[in-house]
């Protein structure tokens, strides 16, 4: 590389090559306006570790990033095989971005199968950073390499650069007495080395955190800050990696505050310690382990010094089962699963519908039916949520959007369980839940007020003057019965499954009671309070896209797109999908045409041309993974010009 | 033992009686139903408790015996089917401040929801829960339950069932259970000592109670009622007393020195001093198991009743209660502001 400076061009990809300089070190330095990593190996090399951590240095640089951790579901599948290939992808930028990116400028392949499984992601011209070592012929043969992609020119549009990466961290490492195997294990930190010389990450805070991570093995930590170290070294000096790159902080893109990187999960879990707090009740989780939903549970029973209470159940149902005892005994309840653990707890569900106490039932949606694909993606429950019960069963239901998201999205649901008294569904998924971005840090004291006045005293007269408690004499406003928890004198009642009459909750096989009692909890539900619509539509279009969930990210980006290019297209994304805000059959008369992006096979289109006989277009997507925005912008590009 | 964990529930105020229990709910079980006993005789004996009313809550399955909640006058859930066990298990281990009281049936317990039972018991978690047994389905009338014995004929079987019971007091002393007792509906001194001995018990406490269903199952366990026949079919286990039975108490149980197992025998002056001696407090649940396996399943002869095993072991609300009193004190108590920002922040200025 001779030139200076290079003028800025943009790339097909919308990428922007910003100007080139020569840093002090005498290699090229190149500006960029953003970019995406793919980091991808045997499920065993350290992956997600790696992807991680590139995210946190990321984070702490100051760059919008958006996230997509992507692994299979086998804890240790065969090595070097397809299946077994783990990946994680970060996109990176000097303003804000809403997804993990379509196609990778960078791949960094551990063995042959994270190549081949990865490659036609790739656009012509990215880097390919692969570790040699693993190139064996046994290990292509493994993969169905019949030659050597290094060699056989098969790669010759990319700019390969080939790396002996575990060669490297075992000649790194000679100086500490470790076997072959526990040195050739830090070969992820060597190329975490080299990818954060290659983009000028910090490295400070990834030494500190394996050193906190081995703090009882401090040979382990210093072997690993060694590869780490040696990677670094590596990219500087060899001739191979001619060029650094230079992504600056997205400072335009945040408001001013407070900033950290959040996973889905985790923004959920400290929603619903929030929500606990500012609801001032103890917050109790039951739960059985399931993916990818079990990180809740792991991040809750880290908290018992907030007063919570996790349960570890023998089952799905009884994971809701102590829930729903917790809730009668007056603390914040919660259940967390995925789509099979909610066909297991539909019929206490049910309960909590006839008993009307508050419950939050936190579902991470991921790929099914069955067992489906655990680890993949998918929005498939979303009429599971609101019809998998017996009877008629309504129950709220609403989604985050994003992973930061996820905070605010588990106080708006706990809102809704207690001052409504019933249970709520809230749909994250698996690529909210996994991935992650900047969040900035809310002022607590600007949190909702979520406190609820349990009953304290009798509710009602008897003709005869008696003063007497009815459990289901209801709020006017609300329809919400009273909350009497036991340990309040006075107040003993009997509630169950069983149809109550209307009032004073005893068992009632009355018709007209019945009649009255299912429309009464669905006109509760129909009647709680959410905020309305809003439509983004700064062109009055004609095409209306509407999406709820985790599509948030690559339907918005994609709508950029459009617009970017002239086109003029109004975008709307619902919160709440039970009941739908007011303003909702307003906004879809607007427009001559109304496009629903969804990540299963048109179930929000189901409900919406249902309630509102509007000819809404689904387009679907369901193979474990979310929207590409390229794609997705096309799609939205041939409604408005049909 | 350890301290009852009653003194962690408030007291009444005034004293109780009976009437103070019953619900203003029309009881309808069927006439002649052995779930009228049990009930007067939980309702006889919750004064004694003198615990403050709203501090007692009854939670329930489905089936006949489900319906208990509803005819006290405390605070009740009647769930749904096999899950009470769970539901209980969130109340008790949130609120360490009530008695918490689990009613079930045969086909609720062992069937549907014998997986949340086992669990509960295994855990200790503070609930005690009374399981009626009836050996039948009622509620769905008359099909075979998990208790039935073999062969039985009912309208789901009309050839006979193929399938082998349960022995529920087996089962329970196999799950970790820490308090194992049987009794029978029509016996109310013998029920009412029982549930005195359970309500003490700190952990979940497990009470059969063989109860007539005299509709589809009718003199089930007459052979136990019956003064002349019962005297040589039921077996009175006191804790500390030899166990022996019988007219006359001429009956005893000893132990097989072939085979360790136990039996009975003709007791004589010879091998008098062989009887075993009850001891429910014994940590290894070897002894109490052999008494549960002793009855015959299809006579019902040798029946044991009363507390086959009372044991201390750590309850499961303790443990969960301690070790969030442990975090506030080794961490503080939570503070949101701190959780939420964590360790790894960075500030953007406007």
């Amino acid at each position: 590389m001779t030139s200076q400076v290079s003028s800025p061009a943009e790339q097909a990809d919308g990428t922007v090559l910003g100007e080139q300089r020569k840093a002090a070190g005498g290699k090229d330095v190149r500006r960029l306006n953003r970019v995406i990593i793919r980091f991808a190996g045997d499920s065993g090399d350290g992956m997600q570790l790696t992807g991680d951590r590139f995210t946190s240095e990321t984070a702490s640089f100051g760059n919008d990033l958006s996230t997509l951790p992507n692994f299979p579901a086998e804890i240790r599948a065969p090595a070097g095989t397809l299946p077994g290939v783990s990946s994680f992808q970060l996109h990176f930028a000097d303003h804000d971005i809403l997804t993990p990116g379509d196609a990778p400028n960078v791949l960094v392949a551990m063995n042959p199968a994270a190549l081949k499984a990865n490659i036609e992601d790739l656009p012509r011209g990215a880097e390919i950073i692969v570790n040699t070592d693993e190139f064996t012929k046994r290990a292509l043969a493994k993969v169905g390499y019949a030659g050597d992609p290094l060699r056989d020119g098969s790669l010759d549009g990319y700019s390969l650069h080939p790396v002996p990466l575990t060669t490297l961290t075992v000649e790194a490492l000679r100086q500490f007495d470790l076997s072959r195997k526990e040195a050739e294990r830090s070969k992820n930190m060597f190329a975490l080395g080299l990818l954060s010389w290659m983009y000028h990450r910090p490295t400070e805070a990834t030494e500190r955190f394996l050193n906190a991570k081995f703090a009882g093995k401090p040979q382990i930590a210093a072997a690993n800050i060694a590869a780490y170290r040696a990677g670094w070294n590596f990219g500087e000096t060899t001739e191979d990696f001619a060029v650094s790159y230079e992504v600056a902080p997205a400072a335009r893109a945040f408001p001013p505050g407070v900033y950290r990187n959040i996973s889905g999960n985790l923004a959920l879990a400290y929603g619903l310690i929030a929500a606990s707090r500012q609801a001032d009740l103890p917050l109790f989780l039951g739960s059985y382990p399931i993916t990818p939903a079990s990180d809740i549970l792991h991040e809750l029973s880290r908290h018992k010094n907030f007063g919570v209470r996790t349960f570890q159940a023998e089952d799905e149902i009884a994971g809701i089962g102590a829930a729903l005892g917790a809730a009668f005994g007056g603390s914040l309840a919660v259940t967390t699963t995925s789509g099979p653990g909610v066909a297991l707890k539909s019929e206490t569900i049910g309960l909590a519908v006839s008993l009307e106490l508050p419950l939050l039932i936190v579902d991470i949606q991921r790929g099914g039916p069955s067992t489906g694909l655990p680890t993949k993606t998918e929005q498939a429950d979303l009429l599971q949520a609101m019809y998998g019960r017996n009877g008629e069963a309504p129950v709220p239901v609403l989604a985050p959007r994003t992973p930061a998201d996820c905070f605010e999205a588990a106080l708006e649901a706990a809102r809704i369980a207690l001052a409504y008294r019933t249970p709520v569904f809230l749909l994250s998924d698996g690529y909210l839940a996994n991935g992650s971005e900047p969040w900035r840090i809310p002022d607590t004291q600007e949190l909702p007020d979520l406190r609820v006045q349990f009953a304290r005293g009798p509710n009602h007269t008897l003709q005869d003057g008696t003063e007497v408690f009815w459990p289901y004499r209801r709020d006017p406003r609300t329809l919400a019965r009273p909350w009497a928890i036991p340990g309040t004198p006075g107040l003993e009642h009997r509630i169950g499954g069983i149809e109550k009459q209307d009032g004073t909750g005893n068992i009632s096989y009355d018709p007209a009671n019945h009649d009255f009692m299912v429309r009464t909890r669905q006109a509760k539900i129909d009647g709680i309070t959410v905020p309305d619509l809003e439509v983004d539509d700064p062109d009055g279009a004609g095409v209306l896209v509407l999406g709820w969930g985790s599509t948030y990210g690559p339907i918005t980006a994609a709508v950029r797109r459009i617009r970017g290019t002239g086109g003029a297209i109004a975008q709307a994304h619902l919160r709440h999908l039970n009941p739908f805000p007011k303003n909702l059959g307003e906004v879809l008369g607007r427009y001559e045409k109304v496009i629903v992006p969804e990540m299963n096979l048109g179930q929000l289109a189901t409900l919406i041309r249902a309630k509102y006989l509007i000819d809404a277009r689904s387009h679907n997507q369901v193979n474990g993974m979310p929207f590409k925005a390229e794609q997705l912008a096309q799609v939205l590009k041939e409604a408005i010009d049909d | 033992m350890t301290e009852s964990l009653l003194n962690l529930v408030p007291k009444a105020e005034a004293e109780q009686s009976m009437k103070d229990f019953k619900s203003d709910q029309e009881v309808r079980w069927c006439p002649g139903c052995g779930d009228y006993a049990v009930l007067a005789a939980v309702q006889g004996f919750m004064p004694e408790l003198g615990l403050a009313r709203e501090n007692i809550v009854f939670v329930s399955g489905i089936g006949c015996s489900s319906r208990f909640p509803y005819y006290m006058n405390t605070y009740g859930m009647h769930s749904i089917h096999g899950r009470a066990p769970a539901i209980a298990t969130g109340l008790a281990s949130s609120r360490r401040d009530l008695s918490v009281w689990v009613v079930t049936g045969d086909g609720d317990a062992l069937s549907i929801g014998g997986n949340h039972l086992i669990h509960a018991l295994r855990r200790n978690v503070n609930l005690k829960i009374l399981l009626f047994n009836n050996r039948i389905y009622g509620l769905t009338k008359g099909q075979y339950s998990p208790t039935s014995e073999i062969g039985k004929i009912t309208k789901s079987t009309p050839v006979g069932s193929l399938d082998a019971p349960f022995n529920p007091v087996s089962l329970a002393i196999g799950a970790e259970a820490s308090f194992v007792a049987r009794t029978v509906d029509s016996d109310r001194k013998h029920l009412t000592e029982v549930l005195r001995q359970a309500a003490a018990h700190p952990g979940t406490a497990l009470v059969e109670i063989y109860q007539n269903c005299n509709i589809f199952n009718d003199g089930a366990f007459e052979v136990l009622k019956d003064r002349q026949q019962a005297e040589d079919a039921v077996i009175r286990l006191e804790h500390g007393s030899p166990i022996r039975f019988g007219a006359d108490r001429t009956k005893g149980v000893v132990r097989d020195r072939t085979t360790g197992d136990l039996k009975v025998v003709a007791v004589t002056a010879e091998n008098e001093a062989e009887i075993l001696v009850h001891d429910a407090h014994s940590a290894s649940p070897t002894t109490a198991f052999a008494l549960s396996r002793l009855a015959d399943p299809d006579t019902l002869h040798h029946t044991p009743i009363g507390v086959f095993r009372s044991v201390d072991r750590p309850v499961y609300d303790t443990l969960m209660a301690d070790q969030l009193d442990a975090a506030v004190e080794q961490h503080g108590k939570g503070e949101l502001g701190a959780l939420l920002a964590g360790n790894d922040t960075w500030t953007v200025v406007g």
